[in-house]
């Protein structure tokens, strides 16, 4: 900790510092920035060029492993590492897949590269498929994300007309194509594997691993599959340089992340932002505070298990390690504000809906413990008919379901849940005795 | 209504389309134009029958039940026909704190449907749907492909009303943060 705060000082870790620029966003909003012509004016293609037809597959696994870049989808493994496992001199088939199903709540970063700079994800796809051997990119995006459906289509339509995709890329001996690939619903399709078998056409159930993808992956061939953002980041990985990039962030976690704001935000929005920024910037300076007076905040889409509103958690760094030890995750950078007037046990019930809705049912502990009686112990609360032996219930419940499911998407809603028993026990005992909330519901719909 | 055996096949006449979607796919990963192949069906019917469900194991060389297993995972793909408009109304957390809650009883009380009904004129339906990615500019309101985003009560009467006359205005913009171009304006 103490060494991470010393090696910084010529880092930056805030938006206030005069060297700081938007990079992976700087397109995005602009009217017409989808277009390949707009792309290449602002200098497109360039760093799929060199890396093509100046670098080894090799060197660009090199580049990325010096950069430090950590997968942005929210697990956060460093994908020059991922990158390394791909097999070599199979002769058989090898997939770079683009996980383009962002649907965790809070998130929404990926939607807008997807829809005003949907170029940049396919100069990252070239990258990265070239430095793993792969001729054919799958790019899955979520079946909601229409507008960036049809742009991504264009985009690769025009990629094809060009040059940019197809036999011999850009003039070099590499073939490349992109299958655009649309999901229909279901938050389990960020899961990998679960990806996977959406892809061929298999009910989304998440495999065991290992085999891990990159040993079989999509038709069990060798697969390395990687989050948007971190696609577009290897674009300006590769254009600048590893150096370059550290200069952003931490020893910790290195590079650009991103943050959407929402709840009672006095603005609310998605922001580029250094790794290593404080959640007090992020929220006071980008989010310009709170709009009411606010109880908690989540820190990285409602997987990450929410902060209390103080000085302690306000102050932690957005980097990886720094929001471990306080006992939640840097996530998808999806801050979601919780009001001090909105009932904890409310907001709660909200999440593991969600994950009820969303748990495929393949394994035993997600669908009866997450799916079914999760959700119906906060009813009960929540209805008004609830004892003190059901909050009792529901902590013994969760703690004993952590760990035990299949896949990460049970835990992902037991963590947030057991996190807000410890902080705030106070409001499910409450409901519990006197059979109402400590915060009624309000009408939170503007006129 | 026509009985299924006589409904008339919905591929034959869409050899084409059949064909491009295959041609997306390498030949040992057929079956992954199973999805697209849904989604063909759903756009223009509103609906997946068992009818369709058959037409499209054949042409994947899938089981039927299959086929059915892999529609039945996803929100989108529907047994019943939804309406003309589809109104999908975003109720997860971060859509709930700038007011979907109030804003799917309105709509409830308005078109006197509720979460997964179809009215009877077929005209419009309702879903309560999972987080669609709106969570900055929300309440969201997704009408069949369309964001409808920052909704407050009186764009959303407007724009129910535009819909009764058969019309799907241009959403408003909804953009903040970097993406409002807070940054600097890239050099041209």
């Amino acid at each position: 900790m103490n060494a991470t705060d010393t090696q910084t000082s010529d880092r930056i870790v805030s938006r206030k510092d005069p060297r700081y620029e938007v990079v992976l966003y700087k397109h995005v909003g602009v009217d017409g920035a989808w277009t390949l012509d707009y792309y290449r004016r602002h200098g497109g293609y360039e760093a799929a060029r060199k890396a093509l037809l100046e670098m080894t597959p090799d060197g660009v696994v090199d580049e990325m492993k010096a950069s430090g870049l950590r997968g942005r989808g929210g697990a956060g493994f460093p994908t020059g590492v991922k990158w390394s496992f791909m097999p070599k001199n199979t002769g058989k088939q090898h997939f770079i897949v683009c996980n383009a199903d962002e649907s965790e709540p809070g998130s929404c970063k990926d939607r807008y590269l997807l829809e005003d700079d949907p170029h940049q994800l396919i100069e990252g796809m070239l990258i990265g498929g070239y430095a793993i051997g792969a001729t054919i990119g799958v790019l899955y995006i979520r079946g909601e994300y229409y507008l960036a459906l049809k742009r991504l289509e264009n985009a690769i339509r025009e990629a094809r007309e060009h040059g940019i995709l197809g036999k011999g890329v850009m003039g070099s001996d590499f073939d490349f194509d992109i299958i655009l690939h649309r999901g229909a619903g279901a938050y389990i399709c960020g899961e990998e594997t679960a990806l996977m078998n959406s892809f061929e056409g298999r009910r989304a159930n998440p495999r065991l691993k290992p085999p891990f993808p990159a040993g079989a992956g999509v038709y069990g061939l060798p697969t390395t599959i990687n989050n948007v953002t971190t696609l577009a980041s290897a674009v300006h990985i590769i254009a600048r340089g590893a150096d370059w990039y550290n200069t952003y962030g931490t020893d910790d976690s290195r590079g650009i992340h991103h943050v959407e704001l929402s709840g009672p935000f006095n603005r609310r929005g998605v922001f580029e932002v250094p790794m290593g920024i404080t959640y007090r910037e992020v929220i006071y300076d980008l989010g310009q505070g709170p709009s009411e007076p606010a109880k908690a905040f989540i820190p990285g889409g409602t997987s990450c298990p929410p902060f209390p509103f103080t000085d302690e958690f306000l102050d932690t760094p957005m980097e990886y390690s720094s929001v471990a030890k306080k006992g939640s995750m840097l996530g998808t950078g999806g801050i979601i504000l919780i009001p001090q007037s909105k009932c904890i046990v409310d907001t709660m019930y909200n999440i593991t809906r969600f994950y009820a809705h969303e748990s495929c049912g393949k394994c035993t502990p997600c669908r009866e413990g997450v799916a079914t009686w999760m959700p119906r112990i906060f009813q009960k609360l929540l209805a008004g008919i609830g004892t003190p032996d059901d909050v009792a219930l529901l902590e013994d419940l969760a703690g004993g379901l952590r760990g035990t499911a299949f896949c990460p998407l049970a835990d992902s809603c037991i963590v947030p849940v057991l996190t807000s028993l410890k902080y705030w026990r106070d409001e499910y005992d409450y409901l519990a005795h006197h059979g109402r909330p400590m915060y009624p519901t309000q009408d939170r719909w503007q006129a | 209504m026509i009985p299924l055996d006589t409904l008339p096949p919905f591929f034959a006449d869409k050899q084409e389309v059949v064909a491009e979607i295959l041609s997306r796919y390498p030949d040992y990963g057929r079956r992954s134009a199973v999805m697209p192949l849904l989604w063909e069906v759903q756009r223009a019917e509103r609906h997946i029958s068992d009818a369709r469900i058959a037409e499209i194991a054949d042409i994947v060389g899938m089981r039927a039940t299959e086929v059915k297993g892999v529609m039945s995972f996803y929100s989108t793909y529907h047994d019943n026909p939804i309406g003309k408009f589809h109104l999908q109304v975003c109720a997860t957390i971060s859509c709930s704190l700038a007011g979907s809650d109030s804003m799917y009883d309105w709509l409830v009380n308005e078109l006197g449907i509720v979460n997964g009904e179809t009215d009877r004129d077929g005209y419009f339906s309702l879903q309560k749907v999972e987080c669609v990615g709106s969570c900055t500019t929300g309440p969201v309101l997704q009408v069949n492909d369309t964001y409808y985003e920052l909704v407050s009560r009186s764009r959303l009467e407007e724009l129910i009303r535009a819909l009764r006359t058969g019309v799907m205005p241009e959403p408003w913009p909804a953009r903040s943060g970097d993406k409002a171009g807070l940054s600097e304006e890239p050099a041209a």
